[in-house]
């Protein structure tokens, strides 16, 4: 795998490694339950690992809109790879937006230079899966600080380089009062608890651990995890997992398609009785299409006006996108399912749709729809603007 | 004024703090009020001050401490 061209949308690059690295291992990746090894580290060369960093700090200076269009992408070819991207660019985002410290403009850089792979410990045992509660906490601790987290899930932990980790601010901290700590390679232990054999995303290595790090204190992010939460956490995360969602919708409507065209050389004049389905899937594609743009049109207006990402509109609309996204998914590859019929529900098919199906029926888990559906009625209870 | 916003926040607020020993610019989030629990601080002070916030001051800055609060139910016309 060479590197991008300068004149490559990052999208074109991905679709590359999607042919000629991730399509090749994705079923064994699935098989294995194991980490996409070949294409995350094609996914580095390229330069996708760093795109969203600045040009002048080593990366690619690419927006968000760039990066999501690859994870689209890729995720046609392996949806672990993508979500694994997905993943990394969501912590590389909190670390551009709110790495305002001298060590994190220093880790920013590393992870350019070195394309270091960043995961993240936002869940914690005993906290009932609330991301803006946590029990354990930053201590001092020999100039540095220390940490030690009972993470359920730390996707692909044992492969990153850095954990990005929430905590409370202090032992004395109140479980709300959280933020963000980088815990860098060769200064963390992770002792595994849980493995991960699941329905889906397979290759994503979803295992539970204790994470032990130190570290300098300047890697602590600065801003409240409160504010890095709904600024840039959340709705980046629901803009990249739902632009994944949109590269297996497609995937599956590109079987589907190619599916009822067969089917109509064969009969020409006569509509295939699978041409009504293609016509229905091809709406609810649409609307996951839009669903997808329209948040990024959002995101980049409030990346423009401050204030308007601070409405209760924005915040329910971004969890809005998630919950609607991840039900789309799940329609879509179903119709294409019924569309293709045996073809699409045997492994060994060009049409095959089992795995995607599988990987779609995670995206409604993780982070719980009906957890944001929650924060959504409690939002609204509030919300003035029409 | 005062005390009427710290009785809704010893209602609402689910401070592991006294509230009545709380400074009036104490940050109310470091003190560990949720985004969940603003939102019921919010409903509690429409109810108890009869007003309505408008949507631009549905900010997290507003529900910041008792000193932002007291300083947005002014500006809605509320007098001690």
């Amino acid at each position: 795998m060479t590197g991008s061209a300068a004149d490559e949308t990052l999208a074109v690059v991905a679709r590359r490694i999607g042919e000629e690295v991730a399509g090749l291992h994705a079923e064994d990746v699935d098989a294995s339950s194991r980490f996409p090894t070949e294409t995350i580290d094609a996914c580095r060369e390229a330069g996708l690992l760093r795109a969203l960093v600045s040009v002048e700090d080593g990366g690619l200076g690419a927006s968000l809109d760039e990066v999501a269009d690859a994870i689209t992408e890729l995720g046609r070819w392996c949806s672990s790879s993508g979500m694994i991207l997905a993943m990394h660019t969501i912590q590389v985002a909190c670390l551009v937006r709110h790495g305002g410290s001298e060590e994190l403009a220093t880790f920013r850089k590393r992870v350019a230079a070195e394309g270091l792979l960043l995961a993240s410990a936002t869940t914690e045992v005993g906290i009932g899966g609330d991301v803006r509660s946590s029990t354990c906490a930053v201590e001092a601790r020999d100039d540095g600080f220390h940490l030690r987290k009972q993470a359920p899930v730390i996707s692909y932990g044992e492969y990153a380089d850095a954990i990005l980790a929430t905590a409370r601010r202090t032992p004395e901290s109140a479980p709300s009062d959280q933020v963000l700590v980088v815990c860098e390679k060769g200064r963390f232990t992770l002792e595994r608890t849980t493995t991960w054999d699941a329905l889906g995303f397979r290759g994503t290595c979803s295992s539970g651990f204790v994470l032990e790090a130190t570290g300098g204190f300047g890697l602590v992010f600065p801003t409240a995890y409160g504010d890095m939460s709904s600024q840039t956490m959340l709705p980046v995360s629901h803009i990249l997992w739902s632009s994944l969602w949109l590269g297996m919708a497609s995937e599956a409507d590109g079987r589907a398609r190619k599916f009822v065209q067969g089917a109509a050389r064969k009969t020409p004049g006569q509509m295939p009785p699978s041409g009504m389905r293609l016509a229905e899937l091809a709406v609810t594609l649409q609307q996951l299409h839009d669903l997808v743009h329209g948040a990024r049109a959002r995101f980049a207006a409030a990346d423009a006006d401050p204030d308007l990402g601070q409405t209760i509109g924005y915040a329910t609309a971004m969890n809005s996108l998630k919950v609607s996204a991840s039900t789309l998914v799940v329609e879509v590859i179903q119709k294409a399912l019924l569309i293709c019929g045996m073809a699409g529900y045997a492994n060994r098919s060009p049409f095959t749709l089992g795995r995607l199906l599988r990987d779609a029926y995670g995206a409604q888990l993780m982070v719980n729809n009906d957890r944001i559906n929650a924060n959504n009625a409690q939002l609204l209870l509030v919300q003035r603007e029409r | 004024m005062d005390s009427v916003i710290r009785d809704v926040l010893i209602n609402h607020a689910k401070l592991p703090v006294d509230v009545a020993g709380l400074d009036r610019a104490a940050d109310l989030y470091t003190a560990g009020l949720t985004s969940h629990a603003s939102v019921n601080v919010m409903l509690g002070l429409e109810d108890a001050f009869d007003v309505e916030f408008p949507d631009e001051m549905l900010r997290k800055s507003t529900f910041e401490s008792i000193a932002s609060i007291e300083e947005a139910l002014r500006r809605l016309g509320v007098e001690d």
